[in-house]
């Protein structure tokens, strides 16, 4: 579904050249879900914002579903790859009703009978019509999240990119937005790219995943070793233990 | 020995819909130990903290019954009476270092202000303590860091310099809110680390406010599990994995485990008798 080979993305040039991502490799089946974890600035989120064109320079090779990725994206890429972002209070328009937003979406992607189609949305993200004329304000994190996740649903995408989409909401509304993407994975055989400083999470989502760190992909793993605590890498140990226990030894 | 104790605590806020109570009757006493509160955002843990301080602004409304710190009550004192409180006797760490810094002053001249407000000294010691401080909450070139501005921390240094500056003046409590939640789990754990170890060394209490419930099971002493303003469950931190309120077993239930797979968490059920049951109390029986 996606493969990325030896890609590099930076910021600025000369001597304030910024290498967020070095050189990395790796590729996601189709159906499969693939983590990406790893300390704030370690680049990952960086990865995601490549693929959808929002980083400026890159070089190497992204390829989607079996196109070659170049400088721009063209509208059939972004009906098939949409991203969720991770702050719901930000993603959305303050001034745009969800009824707007989703419609809109709609339009853009070419798709007939919005009406409809904006009612369907909303009944498969657990949204009732009643939140249809609603504006961003009058909702809570997670039903905004819910929205972000319709939006990018809209134009019935084969690959979803999540930025730490739950990082922003409290631990029972993230439990049901995992158990959300979960379903829709299922129902519609989507793609999970997935970024998240929380290996917890990460273990939940994912078969597997790779770790981060300033820029390199210093191991990549299945999930099982995650629960084994078992990798190989002494960066992925670190981080591992550091997420697993908070224990002060005083 | 009681640090701090406080007696039916409300917040209170009028709004069009009439008043909304985001504290509602909240008691709990603070020795010299780590006190957590736990809760969802929304739970008023955060207005808790603030209301001690009287940080609530109008037009909200903070009542209690009373809240003592070391036989003085709060509640009574004037504004400016309040002033030598905040800071010198009880300070607070606020969430993200980003916004609670001055941005157009050098660390250095923001610590040293701080110190030079609440003490009578001279520059030169005040320099000198706040180059003490840094190094407190390990920073290793603390000369470098006094001259640079905020922009040029991370943000794990910059929560440090934070705590840094709350400890200059010598609190006897200290309210963390959400100290850690910006910052990434390596870096989290050294900033507990130091606020371990100034809690044992200097006997300071601390309140800490966190959504965090293992990291309040693993760091503090005590919890309160608040809900809707009040609060819900106290119980010893080490056995909040035994917590018998359902609100709490919720929470629990709905973190995803490493160790314990399964394909759907288990999401919360509320029930709108949780917010209507009396707070329980978080008085300690033997302070």
């Amino acid at each position: 579904m996606l493969d990325i080979e030896n890609l590099n993305v930076w910021f600025g040039d000369g001597r304030d050249r910024v290498d967020a991502v070095k050189a990395a490799t790796f590729s996601v089946k189709q159906g499969e879900s693939f983590g990406l974890v790893g300390e704030s600035g370690s680049g990952k989120s960086t990865i995601l914002r490549a693929i959808t064109g929002l980083a400026p320079h890159w070089s190497g090779r992204i390829t989607v579903d079996g196109t070659d990725l170049g400088k721009r994206r063209d509208r059939a890429f972004y009906k098939k790859v949409q991203m969720v972002f991770q702050d719901p209070y930000a993603s959305l328009h303050p001034r745009h009703s969800v009824d707007q937003v989703l419609s809109e979406t709609l339009y853009l992607h070419g798709v007939g009978d919005i009406d409809k189609r904006v009612s369907t949305l909303l009944e498969d993200v657990g949204l009732g019509a009643r939140f249809r004329f609603r504006y961003p304000h009058q909702l809570s994190g997670g039903q905004r999240q819910r929205v972000a996740i319709a939006r990018a649903l809209a134009g019935e995408p084969k690959l979803l990119l999540l930025d730490e989409p739950t990082s922003a909401l409290d631990v029972s509304v993230q439990a049901e937005i995992l158990n959300l993407l979960t379903d829709l994975r299922e129902d519609r055989g989507l793609t999970y790219l997935m970024v998240s400083h929380d290996l917890p999470v990460v273990s939940h989502m994912c078969e597997r995943l790779a770790v981060m760190k300033s820029g390199e992909i210093v191991e990549m793993m299945g999930v099982e070793t995650l629960r084994k605590m078992t990798p190989s890498h002494p960066y992925s140990q670190s981080l591992l233990g550091a997420s697993v226990s908070h224990k002060i030894t005083a | 020995m009681t640090l701090l104790e406080v007696e039916d605590l409300w917040v209170k806020f009028p709004t069009r819909q009439g008043i909304f109570e985001a504290v509602r009757g909240v008691s709990f006493s603070l020795g010299k130990e780590r006190l957590g509160i736990v809760g969802e955002s929304g739970s008023g843990k955060s207005m808790t903290g603030r209301a001690i301080l009287r940080l609530i602004r109008k037009p909200g409304i903070v009542e209690a019954g009373h809240i003592t710190l070391e036989g003085t009550d709060l509640m009574q004192l004037s504004e400016k009476e309040m002033r030598k409180v905040r800071g010198q006797r009880i300070s607070m760490v606020m969430q993200d270092p980003k916004f609670s810094l001055n941005p157009v002053m050098t660390i250095g001249a923001q610590m040293m202000e701080a110190y030079l407000l609440h003490k009578n000294t001279s520059k030169t010691q005040a320099r000198a303590k706040s180059l003490e401080m840094l190094k407190a909450v390990s920073i290793s070139d603390p000369e470098r860091v006094m001259r640079a501005y905020p922009h040029e921390m991370s943000g794990g240094m910059g929560q440090r310099i934070m705590i840094a500056m709350m400890l200059i003046p010598d609190p006897q409590i200290l309210i963390a809110d959400e100290p850690t939640s910006a910052l990434d789990v390596s870096v989290q754990r050294q900033v507990l680390d130091i606020m371990d170890r100034l809690v044992t060394e200097r006997g300071m209490g601390l309140i800490f406010i966190s959504h965090d419930l293992n990291l309040v099971a693993e760091f503090c002493d005590r919890v309160l599990i608040m809900y809707a303003g009040r609060v819900v469950e106290v119980c010893d931190a080490d056995r909040l994995h035994e917590a018998k309120h359902p609100y709490t077993q919720g929470l629990l239930n709905s973190l995803p485990r490493i160790e314990d797979p399964r394909k759907h968490l288990v999401a919360l059920k509320r029930d709108d008798a949780w917010a209507e049951a009396p707070s329980v109390s978080g008085v300690k029986a033997d302070a």
